[in-house]
């Protein structure tokens, strides 16, 4: 796992207040890893550990379903 | 409910604080429950049906296309002939009809507002979706909007829509409730804060000067995260989804009396009502006790 991907993690573990660590292709909602109401407080993380403001047009849950497709948005996001 | 979708109460009221719910009868329709509620709230104020001057009705869950169950009202209450707009809007109908009532009042000098769902003929169309069904339940709230004095002045009111979303939330013809649960928690956890903050702003206000809210009832735990997002104790969020399930529009409405008959507001209290629903539509009014 990079850096930035267990940055990532360690922000998922901060909302959700789990431990484990999923793979990082691993869907955090199927797995039950995240639920909708974690999701917000995560996407609000981001923002401010990424110093980034996600408009709500980005905000579609598959984006941040799995800690590659969050790492992928952010390295779209620049 | 748990019985028939097969899980346990439990797991319905962590994810929703759905406790119970109300299922109308065969006999009951969307306009003879909103009749009944339109028929309480005349009564309540004091008004009689011919001197009602506008007629505006809220619901997803119609019968038919047209007309809408807003003409059936009017007729069931009396009403003389006047005009009637039918919103088909679902969640947030009620709320974009107070906002259009607060307007109309000028020419018409009392407007009444329905809004009426039968949600459990929805919620239990087949194929039975276990995380959608086990929200809804019926009911009907009303509220007459006059030039004359009430418990209640419409301060200012902020309504938004995107229709990005359009099909994230849906009722397509003869087929069940379509809903992305996902990108609806986590717009709504965004847009309702921000339209609240927006139109508190614009008010010089700030979240803790708001006495109370009511929200659309749709999730306890949404309302929780928008109290939060907001920085106020989710006390100030007035909550019945426990005994009413998400009754859709009418939710706000019934939210709405319950809390005047019971918390109630206190002379220049402020209070703000909120919804999120289908398009995505969204928004907020900022009232203040009288």
């Amino acid at each position: 796992m990079t850096d930035r991907q267990q940055k990532i993690l360690s922000l998922i573990n901060k909302v959700t207040k789990k431990s484990e660590t999923p793979s990082p292709d691993e869907s955090l909602f199927e797995s039950g890893y995240l639920d909708s109401f974690a999701l917000p407080d995560l996407v609000a993380e981001l923002e401010e550990a990424f110093s980034i403001r996600i408009p709500d047009s980005d905000l579609n849950p598959r984006k941040f379903d799995s800690i590659e497709r969050i790492e992928s948005y952010l390295d779209q996001r620049g | 409910m748990s019985a028939v979708l097969g899980c346990e109460p439990e797991w319905i009221r962590s994810v929703s604080g759905i406790e119970e719910r109300r299922f109308g009868g065969e006999e009951d329709t969307v306009a003879s429950m909103g009749a009944n509620a339109a028929r309480n709230c005349l009564s309540a104020a004091g008004v009689e049906p011919g001197d009602v001057g506008y007629l505006i009705c809220s619901s997803g869950s119609a019968e038919r296309r047209f007309p809408g169950p807003g003409f059936e009202i009017s007729h069931a209450l009396g009403c003389a002939e006047i005009p009637v707009l039918d919103l088909p809007l679902a969640s947030a109908g009620a709320l974009v009809a107070l906002d259009l009532a607060r307007d109309l009042v000028r020419r018409y000098q009392r407007v009444l507002v329905v809004a009426s769902e039968k949600m459990s003929t929805i919620a239990m169309m087949e194929p039975v979706e276990r995380g959608v069904s086990m929200l809804f339940g019926d009911g009907a709230g009303a509220c007459l909007v006059s030039e004359e004095p009430g418990p209640l002045e419409m301060v200012d009111s902020l309504i938004a829509a995107d229709g990005k979303f359009a099909n994230d939330l849906q009722l397509p013809f003869g087929a069940p409730l379509g809903m992305n649960g996902r990108t609806v928690i986590l717009q709504a956890s965004r847009k309702v804060p921000r339209s609240i903050e927006d139109l508190l702003s614009r008010n010089h206000l700030k979240p803790s000067d708001v006495a109370s809210f009511v929200m659309h009832q749709a999730n306890l735990n949404l309302i929780a995260k928008v109290a939060s997002a907001l920085g106020v104790d989710s006390e100030r969020f007035f909550a019945n989804i426990a005994r009413y399930g998400n009754t859709s529009s009418a939710s706000l409405l019934i939210a709405a009396s319950e809390w005047l008959q019971t918390s109630g507001i206190r002379k220049n209290e402020h209070a703000v009502f909120t919804v999120f629903g289908a398009g995505f539509q969204w928004g907020a009014m900022l009232l203040r006790g009288t």
